[in-house]
């Protein structure tokens, strides 16, 4: 998936399985991460993220499975001999140190000379863009600036691997956005692989080759960030990943292009047979799903898509370059989210006016019901 | 509302506090500050001031031999008592999981019995009769009772340090307590095994609280009179006891006076070295 490095695997995770007393964190998980991967574990809270990035950083033990790294079996292997480095959620930065401190901590052993030393932190403080703030003490840090040396501090020890949890979480949108380039950026230019912890949606789409989502201990799907919004594997992964407006259908038939399918309010419809996902059983399609965007609103001007139907506004959000609408269906108390681009000659349409919504068989998702 | 408005509430809500201070604490050392430059003339106070006390008190050598006595017993209770007090802290701080509260609850158990009595069991445990000394001769190790035992400086110290222990424990796991999880995984990840954390991280990190378990140990041991004249014997006598004297039976408030302003300013200016020490440590220890 990416384009600078060659595909060797970096992370393998073999059926690799937690359990704290009776409660299992995590169950059987499988998973290769490619050397120079960006690669995201996407979950909601207490779903094993967390958990999955100590086994592999060393900090627990996997109850059965094996990890590797870098081709090495890391059975028994310390936290303080893997070739992985950290950033904490809380950044953990050494309170008693400064940030040249700090970031020379893990050099120590290395016996470097007072200048190697001073050059290798130099150095990495430079690609953090935190040049100059040697001697600054540990309280005298922003948050940005907190994140900012716990990187460092992990990218000076050269490590095969970058592990990081949530490290954007605790800083404020703007700056959270800022980083999540930059972050990205970084990766790209030295090569290292990431392996990235999150919550935000958002974030891993922005920043990664590669998702890993997970759901209560289990890979619900993994894929590029691509594929995972426009190819969901689940109802669950479909929801979870940006907006989805969800249709009760079902199947009726088969024709030589495709799949037959009689959605709720919109009709009968053909599906084309490459938008059918591999390994889904037709009798058990209870749901589809369309995306806000693809759906669109006409107006008298435009020319008409394939298929279209007339639904009226109940409320909207206006975000200036965009526009929600709650629109609802014909025949119908449901209601399904649709987002418009605003343009200079298009006025907002009010609540409780009529609209036309045009939509195309090709944007009508299938996916399993359960993970 | 204007800042003098601002500082006059302000004086008016610390007078009370500074008052009693005033009162209870800094009027009591001027008298004893001034005495130290009078002269005892049998019943009356020469009020002319003199420098004569204080040079009793550094020159005699029975007071500078009591004076550092009393410096070395107490260093040596503090030293003792720190000691084994950390790795109880560290104990309590790091391997106790979920009954904390019970453990600390159970070190400060000690202290529902009065001072007397835990002295004078010692008195019991390490008498020429005691508990230690016949236990030692029912299993065959000695023949007769030892007697290094008991009114010397080693009960001193033994007695002492079990008394301060808790003052000792708790300042230290406040410390530990207070050490975020994460600094330690940081420092093992970075590549320190155990030893190593400990003596970059958490030993540094708990300085504060070794260094208030010193200075609270260090300062009223120094001062401690009870203690030495119930189990030190005469070889264990310290500065407290003489000052003692000096108010009582001999008659020389101004010398004892002295005496004490004399010991006042060796234990202050320890203290100061302790601390500023302990300040560098905890920043230096890496
Ligand atoms: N040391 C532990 N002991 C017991 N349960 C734990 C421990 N660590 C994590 N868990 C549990 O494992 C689950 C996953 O936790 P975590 O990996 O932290 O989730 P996430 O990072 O995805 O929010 C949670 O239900 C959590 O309570
Ligand atoms: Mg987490």
């Amino acid at each position: 998936m990416n384009e600078t490095n060659g595909s060797a695997p970096m992370i393998e995770l073999e059926k690799t399985v937690k359990r704290f007393g009776t409660f299992t964190a995590l169950h059987g998980i499988d998973a290769t991460v490619q050397e120079g991967e960006f690669f995201s574990l996407l979950g909601p809270s207490g779903c094993g993220k967390t958990t999955l990035l100590r086994l592999i950083a060393g900090f627990e033990n996997p109850t059965s499975g094996s990890i590797r790294i870098a081709g090495h079996d890391m059975r028994g292997i310390p936290a303080n001999k893997r070739p992985t480095n950290m950033v904490f959620q809380s950044y953990a930065i050494f309170p008693h140190l400064n940030v040249a401190q700090n970031v020379g901590y893990g050099l120590k052993r290395r016996h470097l000379s007072r200048r190697e030393m001073a050059r290798e932190v130099g150095e990495a403080l430079e690609m953090v863009d935190m040049a100059g703030y040697e001697r600054r003490a540990a309280h005298e840090l922003s948050g940005g600036q907190r994140q900012r040396v716990a990187l460092a501090r992990a990218l000076v020890m050269r490590p095969k691997v970058v592990l990081l949890d949530e490290p954007l979480s605790a800083l404020d949108k703007k700056l959270r956005e800022q980083m999540q380039r930059e972050l990205r950026d970084l990766q790209r230019s030295i090569g290292i692989t990431f392996v990235l912890v999150t919550h935000d949606q958002e974030e891993a789409l922005i920043m990664s080759d590669r998702i890993a989502v997970m759901f209560e201990g289990r890979i619900a799907q993994m894929a590029t960030p691509e594929e995972l919004y426009r190819r969901p594997a689940s109802r669950r992964v479909a929801s979870f990943i940006g907006v989805m407006n969800f249709l009760p259908a079902r199947a009726t038939g088969e024709t030589q292009t495709g799949l037959v399918v009689q959605i709720e309010s919109l009709g009968e419809v053909v599906l084309p047979s490459h938008t059918i996902p591999a390994g889904l059983r037709v009798d058990d399609i209870r749901e589809v799903g369309i995306r806000p965007e693809m759906l669109t609103v006409i107006f008298d001007d435009a020319p008409g898509p394939r298929h279209s139907f007339e639904g009226q506004v109940s409320g909207n959000s206006y975000y200036g370059d965009m526009t929600y609408y709650d629109v609802v269906l014909p025949g119908s108390e449901r209601t399904v989210t649709i987002s418009m681009r605003n343009t200079a000659n298009r006025a907002v349409v009010r609540p409780g006016n009529p609209v036309r919504v045009g939509w195309s068989a090709e944007s009508i998702l299938l996916f399993r019901q359960e993970d | 509302m204007s800042t003098r408005a601002e500082a006059a509430q302000g004086l008016r809500l610390v007078s009370p506090t500074f008052l009693y201070v005033l009162v209870m604490l800094a009027a009591p050392l001027a008298m004893v500050a001034a005495f130290s430059f009078w002269t005892q003339d049998y019943l009356i106070i020469d009020r002319t001031p003199t420098l004569d006390n204080y040079r009793a008190a550094l020159g005699e050598p029975i007071y500078r031999t009591l004076l550092l006595r009393s410096v070395a017993i107490s260093l040596t209770v503090t030293v003792v008592t720190v000691l084994l007090a950390f790795p109880v802290a560290y104990f309590v701080a790091f391997r106790v999981k979920r009954q904390q509260a019970l453990w600390l609850f159970l070190i400060t158990v000690p202290f529902w019995t009065s001072y007397l009595l835990r002295v004078f069991l010692w008195k019991v445990i390490l008498g020429y009769n005691g508990v230690l000394n016949a236990t030692l001769m029912g299993m065959g190790f000695t023949d007769a009772p030892l007697t290094f035992l008991l009114y010397n400086a080693n009960a001193v110290v033994i007695t002492l340090a079990h008394a301060w222990a808790p003052f000792a424990i708790l300042p230290i796991f406040v410390a530990l307590a207070r050490i975020d999880r994460s600094l330690l995984e940081a420092a093992e990840d970075l590549g320190d095994g155990p030893f190593r954390r400990f003596t970059r991280i958490t030993l540094p990190l708990a300085m504060p609280g070794v260094v208030a378990a010193t200075l609270i140990v260090l300062i009223p041991t120094m001062g401690d009179y009870i203690t030495p004249r119930l189990v030190g014997g005469t070889e264990g006598l310290m500065i407290a006891n003489m000052i003692q004297i000096q108010f009582g039976q001999a008659n020389n408030a101004p010398l004892g006076a002295a005496l004490a302003v004399t010991a006042m300013v060796v234990i202050g200016t320890i203290s100061a070295g302790i601390f500023l020490i302990g300040k560098r440590l905890g920043g230096r220890l890496t």
